[in-house]
């Protein structure tokens, strides 16, 4: 029996896509053992949709703000490189007119356009960075909080264009020399992944609310926009709130008290 | 056969780089891996068992991990109900660690015998940073 | 027909080792990149994309150019251009090639670029591009290989190409269509938010593509035995003509938008560009010179006397290649990041290492161009000593 050089390449053909396919099969299978399930801890907050309110009011020295950034860039192992190019950063300040350059208006309240904003990742109900992310390595969780898994993300920075916050940042280099203390209950991140904040999803699990909330000294509020009863929604009713860049539509789910009579 | 000397010369050399693996190693013993198990935690233990069966880990961790890795990050399904009906945290650092601490005699022992660089280690602490 | 890159002059040989050379240094310094990071480029938090997504933009157009030459060939039987289609179609494979690589290496964890596709995501416009610029390479190779092999043969290439061939007209369209949408639909970057953004950078490709393959056609001519003719070579400069037109003339109506409407977010990346702002003005240079060559093409091409001149087209080709690599390789990407989303300044400028990187992946492009025109030209000058000619 004699086969073609046609014939042999057809026939090697098919059977590598058999083998292909079969093997994918297998990998389908692996890895579950049987009558497993998965769940989320009883302990843990939830919500249908998280948000913040950040009272700038409450906000007065310098000392206040560096205590909600240190707090969290403690526990999330944030590095601090000292130098703007490799910058990473989670949570900062910038004053009210660059945090808010469409509301700029030299006519406010005095002391209101140097004033400072805490700034980090809006959890946009509509993000743009989710939406251009080739791998899904940032997604929009079920509760509303717009998450970053680093062990998928190829570092292509397209979220980083995407963002019209700049509440992302790129490992531009290996940021473990850069951290100056640990904290070893917290994973670090490797060079070349994007990160931000990520609504301390890890302290929620566990059934405590965010750190800077907790280090806020109550200038920031944190709860679930979609329970008319919440405490964001008390505030919301009753204060005049600004969102930054809300004519974009991305509906960021963090609020700004800027200024007016304190009453809490 | 045209050019006979020429091809017998490539193929040589074709055959020199493609055994290299065999024949650099031959001779060489290259001690058995024997994963360790004696850390404090696991000693203390009354029931010496990991999350699933031995071989059901042995073979199949790293689908675990990466199945972990999904539902706690993804759906943030933290609990992981297990197919004796135990019920575990999901965590590698806080959880898979704290018992096998003992990272250079238990993960090491076949990842470098079987030439595998899994990334856990560019952002998970490896135990023995963590005590620092 | 591969083995005729095998067989070459001196001089051959000595441009394939240079370029060997150079791609051998770009390598040893992407090495670095790769253990240190992208912190070795001069991309930063704010900058975070720069002359290696710039490249990779501007590529995308010269590879798309090649359809300037296929549709008048194919769809309206311009026989002139029968013999150098295939100068078009390697050079799409060649640009192909430096935009994937481009890609790659601008990417923060690269080993995990098989992410793409085993977590395929359509609502992202990185995976429409990846798979529109990976069938383009493959439409190429196929019809350019396929076409060159049949013409070498003296017989007519097989029935199968032609249905491929008029495929890749609209696939050409795509490639750069889809990579503006990578830009063109970011909601908080004014500078690329804009609707006739694909427009411009079609504009843009049938410009510098077209240009830039006059210039090749006249190396060839120079060093080789093949001559691609005169009247293809005009007929290109009026494509360059028509097209630099188009490009400048979108590129003021974006200016026109901009400064008219007087909406600051509009206009600063303008004002950073051409003037400077906040007193940081690294690339208002860089711009004007891209600004005054476009100008002097235009001059150059609009002029049917001098036009027709090849010594002052190939002049006018080349202003046109810098002034659009100025404008598309580097100005528009680090425009659409300046001013930072808090509206203020920080500036780009690339490092030496990216700067080698960069030269790099060219070469590597160029040693992809230079064996695969060494193939067509191969074929060309044999049917011109046997007298085979089938193009007519």
């Amino acid at each position: 029996m004699s086969i073609s050089r046609r014939d042999f390449l057809k026939i090697a053909g098919l059977s590598g896509l058999g083998i292909g396919f079969s093997a994918t099969d297998l990998l389908w299978k692996r890895g579950r053992a049987d009558a497993v399930e998965y769940m989320p801890s009883p302990k843990g907050l939830t919500a249908k949709r998280w948000a913040m309110v950040v009272d700038l009011r409450k906000f007065r020295t310098e000392e206040d703000y560096k205590r909600v950034i240190d707090a969290c860039h403690r526990i999330h192992n944030v590095p601090d490189f000292g130098n703007p190019k490799d910058e990473v950063k989670w949570i900062w300040t910038e004053t009210f007119e660059h945090a808010f350059p469409f509301q700029r208006n030299e006519y406010l309240p005095e002391g209101i356009q140097e004033k400072k904003a805490l700034l980090f990742c809006n959890h946009c109900d509509n993000p743009p960075c989710v939406r251009v992310c080739p791998t899904k390595a940032t997604f929009k969780r079920r509760d509303g909080i717009v998450a970053q898994d680093y062990h998928r993300c190829i570092g292509c920075r397209f979220c980083m264009a995407a963002c019209p916050f700049g509440s992302r940042s790129f490992n531009w280099r290996d940021p473990r020399p850069f951290i100056k203390e640990m904290n070893p209950e917290f994973p670090t991140r490797t060079k070349g992944v994007v990160e931000k904040c990520n609504f301390c999803v890890e302290r929620l699990a566990k059934g405590l609310k965010p750190a800077c909330v907790v280090a806020s000294n109550g200038g920031m509020i944190f709860g679930d926009l979609a329970d008319p009863d919440s405490e964001v929604r008390e505030i919301l009713k009753t204060h005049y709130t600004l969102r930054r860049k809300a004519e974009l539509g991305t509906r960021p789910s963090v609020f700004y008290i800027i200024g007016g009579e304190e009453d809490a | 056969m045209y050019d006979a000397g020429k091809i017998l010369i490539g193929l040589i050399i074709f055959l020199a780089f493609a055994t290299y693996p065999f024949y650099s190693n031959m001779g060489k013993a290259v001690a058995k891996p024997e994963p360790k198990l004696d850390t404090p935690v696991i000693q203390k233990m009354e029931v010496k068992k990991c999350v699933e069966s031995k071989e059901f880990m042995r073979a199949e961790h790293m689908q675990l991990l990466n199945q972990w890795r999904d539902a706690a990050l993804r759906r943030g399904e933290r609990l992981y109900k297990a197919s004796d009906g135990r019920t575990i945290q999901i965590s590698f650092q806080n959880q898979c660690l704290k018992c096998h601490s003992n990272k250079k005699k238990f993960c090491d022992e076949c990842h470098s015998y079987a030439a595998v660089k899994p990334y856990c280690w560019d952002c998970h602490f490896a135990p023995k940073e963590a005590k620092r | 027909m591969l083995e005729k890159a095998l067989i070459g002059s001196r001089r051959y040989w000595g441009w394939i080792f240079f370029l060997l050379a150079v791609i051998g240094v770009g390598f040893i310094f992407y090495l670095r990149q790769f253990s240190y990071g992208l912190g070795l480029t001069g991309m930063s938090r704010d900058v975070s994309w720069g002359l290696y997504i710039g490249q990779f933009t501007f590529l995308v157009g010269v590879a798309a150019s090649a359809v300037m030459l296929v549709i008048p060939y194919y769809l309206h039987d311009f026989k002139k251009f029968g013999k150098i289609v295939i100068l078009g179609e390697f050079l799409a494979v060649s640009a192909v090639t430096m935009c994937m690589l481009f890609i790659f290496v601008d990417m923060g964890q690269p080993i995990r670029i098989m992410n793409v596709v085993l977590h395929p995501t359509p609502n992202s416009i990185m995976f429409w591009d990846a798979l529109v610029l990976n069938g383009y390479l493959f439409l190429n190779i196929v019809i350019g290989w396929t076409t060159l092999s049949a013409d070498r043969k003296g017989v007519a290439p097989p029935s199968w190409v032609k249905p491929l061939i008029y495929l890749s007209i609209p696939w050409a369209v795509s490639i750069h269509t889809v990579t503006a949408f990578l830009y063109a639909g970011l909601p908080g970057r004014p500078f690329w938010l804009s609707a006739i953004m694909a427009a411009r950078f079609l504009a843009s490709a049938f410009a510098a593509g077209p240009a830039f393959l006059i210039i090749l056609a006249l190396i060839v001519r120079k060093l080789t035995k093949f001559d691609p003719g005169k009247e293809p070579i005009q007929a290109l400069g009026k494509i360059v003509t028509y097209a630099m037109i188009a490009n400048v003339f979108f590129l003021l109506l974006e200016v026109f938008t901009a400064f008219y409407s007087r909406i600051p977010g509009h206009m600063s990346s303008f004002e950073y560009l051409y003037a400077g702002l906040d007193g940081h003005g690294k690339l208002v240079p860089l711009m004007w010179v891209s600004v005054v060559l476009a100008a002097v093409s235009l001059v150059l091409l609009i002029n049917p006397g001098t036009r027709r001149k090849e010594s002052l087209l190939v002049v006018a080709c080349a202003a046109v290649f810098v002034s659009l690599w100025i404008d598309k390789g580097f100005g528009l990407i680090v425009g659409g990041f300046v001013p930072n989303p808090f509206e203020r300044v920080t500036e780009y400028w690339p490092t030496m290492p990216e700067t080698m990187i960069t030269i790099a992946v060219w070469a590597v492009g160029l040693l992809v161009l230079t064996v695969l025109y060494k193939v067509a030209i191969s074929v060309r000058e044999a049917q011109l000593e046997s007298g085979t000619d089938s193009s007519h």
